[in-house]
């Protein structure tokens, strides 16, 4: 489909979707907030009504009174309590016996299929003697039937009786052959309870090797078998499995994930260290060398960060303190983290955000993006300036970007960055459309004014003198340019 | 038309509350006497839907608690825990327990629920408290979460089923399956597409040959059960339906929403039940968001008319108002207010974070022009670290509607993203790939040819069930041709009205139909999977049909032949929730979504995750 330009400036004003936008000046919106005042403007006269009994009780958690969540709680706070006055918690004594003869009826309907006149008897007639049997499947009889000798049952009918939840014994099928057969009957039952049974039971009585072998041609049931190992943690024979099979990206990958249980950061970073020699693809290899170098970084650069943070002799750091320790976030955490607090420092440093860039191969786009989100919140807007700045081989100067202009002003304006600032940046932006668009949202009239003069549109102009305010140099700059002799309007 | 306008009355749900209700009452009497309850943290809310604190008491259960992985602090002599089958769970029993140690007798029962499994009870065997512990289990599969909304509250499954490839839940859905066909069936004709949708058909096909059922009067006419995995897509698209929204801003928990003080404009947070009982809210849950507020603020006014009627009324019809009218309007009151506060909250986060954008960026992918655009707005949102969840999801779309990405572009996104989010992630995108989910692309024929080379190794028997592994694993996204052939993606120079929306694309602001609902739709229209082989060839196969045993002499007869129940099997979404109630009004049916759980992007890729312990 061949789309142009155009087309997709329209899209979002195009009949189709013109029905609603998520705007904040949308009249839709404006409409909701009507609905809210109306709907205030009755609450104190709901308010004044409302007695008791009509509200729903809830606890000061929210949760309605007498909900399993409510109670729960309850008896946590209660315990706490008990704890510390030892005090038995008191019980209704009366209300068991009451309601017991309430839930007999549901009971002897449900399980023993009679009916019983009352409120009930819709409910009883709509099952039948068949359905009843389900609900209450065996529950009265102990699985084990006395007359259920585990004899003779094949392979096939022992795995059904386990579908059924009966007592069975594995240990009768020894020979290789019955035990792949109790496998592969499993695993045509789609049962994944029992083909797991049945594993663990090869597991218990079959050498590593042997299981192994057979499970490679056996996919269902090996993937289950892994499911199994992963559960119970089996960390060392789930590794010796997928060496068999050789799934070395899997083992190798299984094996970093171990970091994740190591809480101390120095004993984290030697084992990610470790996990420089496994098997990875040369690709992912990259990413864990990567880890284990940034880990590395976090720690010096957190030694000596909270070290000045104590000695109180830094500025930015008692001017904003840190919030969180650095450690085991990501890279572009770390490199926003720099950009705060160490930007200016010279690129030998760990901590230099230029060095960051440079060692771990950091996008010209992903850098520019965090230095500006990091110097914006600092109000720093010198450092864009420079940031931006760049002169060609003349001796010009020249705002580039690597991110488009108006996402810059996006960024900036989340950062409550004054209208001088973000006029400049909404006056980079290419598309004229999307300059004014901006210039209307973030009050940046020069440009609105500006480019309505450069379309010589004077019907614009004059629709945005009665947004300015009266008698503003704003409203000044327009009647002098819709004065203007020289100007030769479109309209 | 017209004859179809009417729509055919839901059977009644609330059955299965009573029966799992019911159930529990007689497990809890199975252990007489006083007894402290341990329950599952994600089981509280399911249970709290059936049953209340007096229930459990006058079952003398003594006190509640969470299990909370913590050692256990009950002072009873008897201790009944309600968890899932989980090993970890199973573990921490063992752990918490210092009894034997201490010497102490206490009696424990453990009720699994909806089952239990052989390898919870081998935990139990291996640390030697088989015997100590009795174990039973409590067959709750189903949760309705409103008239047409049946729960299996199953998170897992979708990890379990897909990532992991284990089938230990396959069972519980044919159960589940068989439950409803049991007190609702008998199904006339039963669809389906996916692997495990296949088996769960197998299984619940099996438990129906091993009961007796007699017959009787159906509920429900037919059955469609699809597998998650056929449209990943539509669970990946951001929702802009009112109840998909709520959900995927404020997390709709079991039914159950909780508002924090920006909805609430008080200090408190409310939490709110939100299905057919709620009168604003039924009403404005299908609606795309835009067409919300226009109905809020009619509502608004009218409420400030019946409350204006008051003025100059006499006493005597004051006291009529006030007991017939009042109440009712104070309800709505709160209601209404309630959901502007939520609308107004949010198109404040939706505005920040440039919506309107994304959204762009998702149309336009899955209309796939300017998709270079596209990527690089994914690359802005990595690189400034805008959510780890939503840079996944679009990189996901990407892969998927583009059939894997460029492998230029797939190392430098991957590379960007593992800066920007932790190299831990490199786990993550492990887990993509598996999956299918976030890929690169392959030229043509390495996956052939690699399947072959595997098949000649093993027998016959096995190569069969070796290319299914294969085809789930490294599953090739057909996503454009589907597109085409389906018109999921109405043509862009069309007028769309949303107010008055003529197919399930108004969900996505008529951007996009839902692949999952247009395949319901489809098979459905034909009755049967004939005339759509191109497409189930491009979805990996695996379709069915089957007509049930007494389908014919039912078919003339009954309503029952219009409702149609949908089983999704990994989660389904509000948003095609949505659709397929659009899709019933249309053509006169009733959908009832049974799901293994209500999912969102969110909560799709957060299963995924694999930088977690």
């Amino acid at each position: 489909m061949m789309k142009n330009k155009p087309d997709e400036e329209d899209y979002w004003n195009s009949s189709k979707f013109k029905a609603f936008t998520f705007d904040d000046e949308d009249d839709e919106f404006s409409r909701l907030k009507e609905s809210k005042q109306a709907v205030n403007s009755i609450r104190s006269l709901v308010e004044e009504e409302d007695d008791e009994d009509e509200v729903e009780k809830v606890s000061w958690s929210g949760e309605p009174v007498g909900s399993i969540s409510w109670s729960v709680r309850e008896t946590a706070a209660s315990n706490q309590k008990t704890q510390r006055e030892h005090a038995f918690p008191k019980i209704n004594a009366s209300s068991p016996s009451v309601s017991r003869s309430h839930s007999g009826y549901s009971l002897s309907s449900l399980f023993k299929g009679k009916t019983k006149p009352g409120n009930f008897q819709p409910f009883t007639d709509s099952l039948s003697e068949s359905s009843v049997k389900l609900y209450a499947p065996e529950l009265r009889k102990p699985k084990s039937e006395s007359k259920d000798y585990i004899s003779d049952w094949s392979p096939e009918e022992t795995i059904h009786r386990m579908q059924q939840g009966k007592v069975v014994s594995l240990e009768r099928f020894r020979s290789l052959q019955d035990k792949l057969l109790l496998l592969d009957f499993s695993v045509r039952a789609h049962d994944g309870n029992i083909i797991t049974a049945v594993l663990i039971h090869l597991k218990r009585t079959l050498s590593k090797e042997v299981l192994f072998r057979e499970l490679e041609s056996r996919q269902t049931a090996l993937r289950h078998f892994i499911h199994y190992l992963t559960e119970i943690r089996d960390h060392r024979l789930l590794l010796e499995l997928l060496r068999a099979l050789g799934r070395t990206e899997d083992a190798a990958l299984l094996q970093y994930k171990e970091h994740l249980n190591i809480e101390d950061e120095s004993k984290r970073r030697d084992f990610l260290k470790s996990c420089l020699n496994l098997p990875f693809s040369p690709e992912e290899s990259a990413h864990v060398q990567d880890h284990y170098t940034l880990l590395e970084r976090q720690i010096i650069i957190e030694a000596t960060d909270r070290l000045a943070e104590h000695a109180g002799k830094v500025e930015i750091f008692q001017k904003f303190p840190r919030r969180a320790s650095i450690l085991n976030m990501p890279l572009i955490t770390t490199l926003y983290y720099c950009c705060f607090y160490h930007y200016n420092e010279p690129e030998g440093t760990y901590s230099s955000p230029l060095n960051i860039r440079h060692t771990f191969r950091i996008s010209e786009k992903q850098y520019f993006v965090t230095v500006l989100a990091a110097r914006a919140k600092l109000k720093a807007w010198s450092d864009l300036d420079a940031l931006f700045t760049s002169r060609n081989w003349l001796g010009f100067t020249k705002k580039k970007s690597p991110l488009s202009f108006h996402r810059v002003v996006d960024i900036l304006q989340k950062n409550s960055a004054p209208t001088q600032v973000l006029q400049e940046y909404v006056g980079l932006v290419d598309d004229a459309d999307l300059r004014i668009g901006l210039a209307q949202k973030h009050k940046c009239h020069d440009i609105v004014i500006n480019t309505y003069r450069d379309l010589k549109d004077r019907q614009l102009l004059l629709g945005y003198r009665g947004k300015v305010e009266r008698g503003s140099a704003e409203e000044r700059k327009i009647n002098d340019l819709l004065d203007s002799p020289h100007i030769r309007w479109k309209n | 038309l017209a004859e179809l306008a009417d729509s055919p009355e839901l059977p009644d749900f609330s059955l299965l509350k009573r029966l799992a209700r019911d159930q529990l009452i007689y497990l809890l009497e199975q252990l007489p006497g006083k007894k402290d309850l341990f329950i599952e943290a994600d089981l509280m809310s399911p249970l709290d839907r059936i049953a209340n604190v007096s229930t459990l008491k006058q079952h003398e259960v003594d006190k509640l608690y969470k299990v909370e992985y913590k050692p256990i602090i009950s002072t009873s002599d008897q201790v009944c825990f309600l968890i899932r089958p989980r090993i970890q769970t199973v573990k921490w029993i063992y752990v918490a327990n210092a009894d034997k140690a201490a010497g102490k007798f206490r009696r424990y029962k453990i009720i699994f629920t909806p089952q239990k499994f052989y390898a919870c009870e081998a935990v139990l065997e291996e640390q030697g408290l088989f015997g100590d512990v009795t174990t039973d289990e409590w067959a709750f599969y189903l949760l309705p979460l409103d008239d047409d909304i049946i729960s299996l509250e199953l998170p897992e499954f979708f990890r379990d089923n897909f990532l992991a490839g284990d089938q230990r839940w396959v069972r519980t859905v044919g159960s589940a399956l068989h439950l409803l066909h049991s007190i609702y069936g008998p199904f006339s004709k039963i669809y389906g597409i996916g692997r495990c949708a296949k088996m769960a058909y197998e299984s619940w096909k099996e438990q129906v040959e091993e009961g007796d059922t007699k017959a009787r009067q159906a509920e429900i006419g037919n059955a469609f059960l699809i597998d998650r995995d056929v449209d990943y897509i539509t669970p990946l698209c951001s929702q802009v339906v009112y109840e998909g929204l709520v959900d995927d801003i404020f997390r709709i928990k079991c039914g159950c929403v909780e508002f924090g003080h920006d909805v609430t404009s008080s200090d408190k947070s409310v939490k709110v039940m939100l299905n057919s009982q709620d009168k604003v809210f039924s009403e404005i849950r299908n609606e795309h968001f835009s067409n919300v507020f226009s109905f809020l603020s009619q509502k608004a006014r009218n409420l400030q008319t019946a409350y204006d009627k008051r003025r100059g009324m006499d006493i005597k019809q004051m006291k009529t108002f006030v007991s017939e009218e009042l109440k009712g309007l104070k309800q709505e009151h709160r209601l209404l207010s309630l959901h502007i506060g939520a609308c107004e909250s949010i198109m404040k986060k939706k505005t920040k974070q440039d919506f309107q954008e994304l959204l762009k960026t998702e149309h336009s992918l899955l209309e796939g022009f300017e998709i270079r655009e596209c990527i690089s707005f994914i690359e802005e949102h990595i690189n400034r670290q805008v959510s780890m969840i939503e840079s996944l999801r679009l990189l996901c779309l990407l892969s998927i509607t583009e059939n894997g990405l460029l492998p230029k572009d797939f190392r430098a996104l991957k590379a960007q993203y593992l800066q920007s989010y932790g190299v831990d992630h490199l786990l993550t995108f492990a887990n993509l790939r598996q999956l299918g989910l976030l890929v690169e692309q392959q030229p043509g024929e390495t996956l052939t040819v690699m399947e072959s080379k595997v098949g000649k190794l093993v027998n016959d028997k096995t190569a069969g069930k070796l290319t299914d592994a294969f085809s789930s694993l490294a599953k090739k996204s057909h996503f454009r041709a589907l597109s085409r052939k389906l018109n999921l993606v109405p043509k862009s120079d069309e007028e769309y009205d949303l107010r008055v929306p003529r197919d399930m694309a108004y969900i996505f602001s008529g951007a996009y139909i839902p692949l999952s609902c247009k395949l319901i739709e489809q098979v459905l229209e034909r009755d049967s999977w004939t005339g759509l082989e191109e497409v189930t060839k491009l979805l990996n196969g695996h379709e069915f049909a089957f007509t049930g045993s007494n389908g014919a002499d039912l078919r003339a007869k009954s309503d029952a032949q219009r409702i149609i129940l949908v089983m999704f099997l990994g989660g389904c979404t509000f948003s095609e929730i949505s659709a397929l109630r659009f899709l019933g009004r249309e053509r006169g049916y009733k959908f009832i979504v049974v799901t293994t759980a209500i999912t969102n992007s969110s909560r799709l890729i957060e299963a995924l995750l694999g930088n977690k312990v």
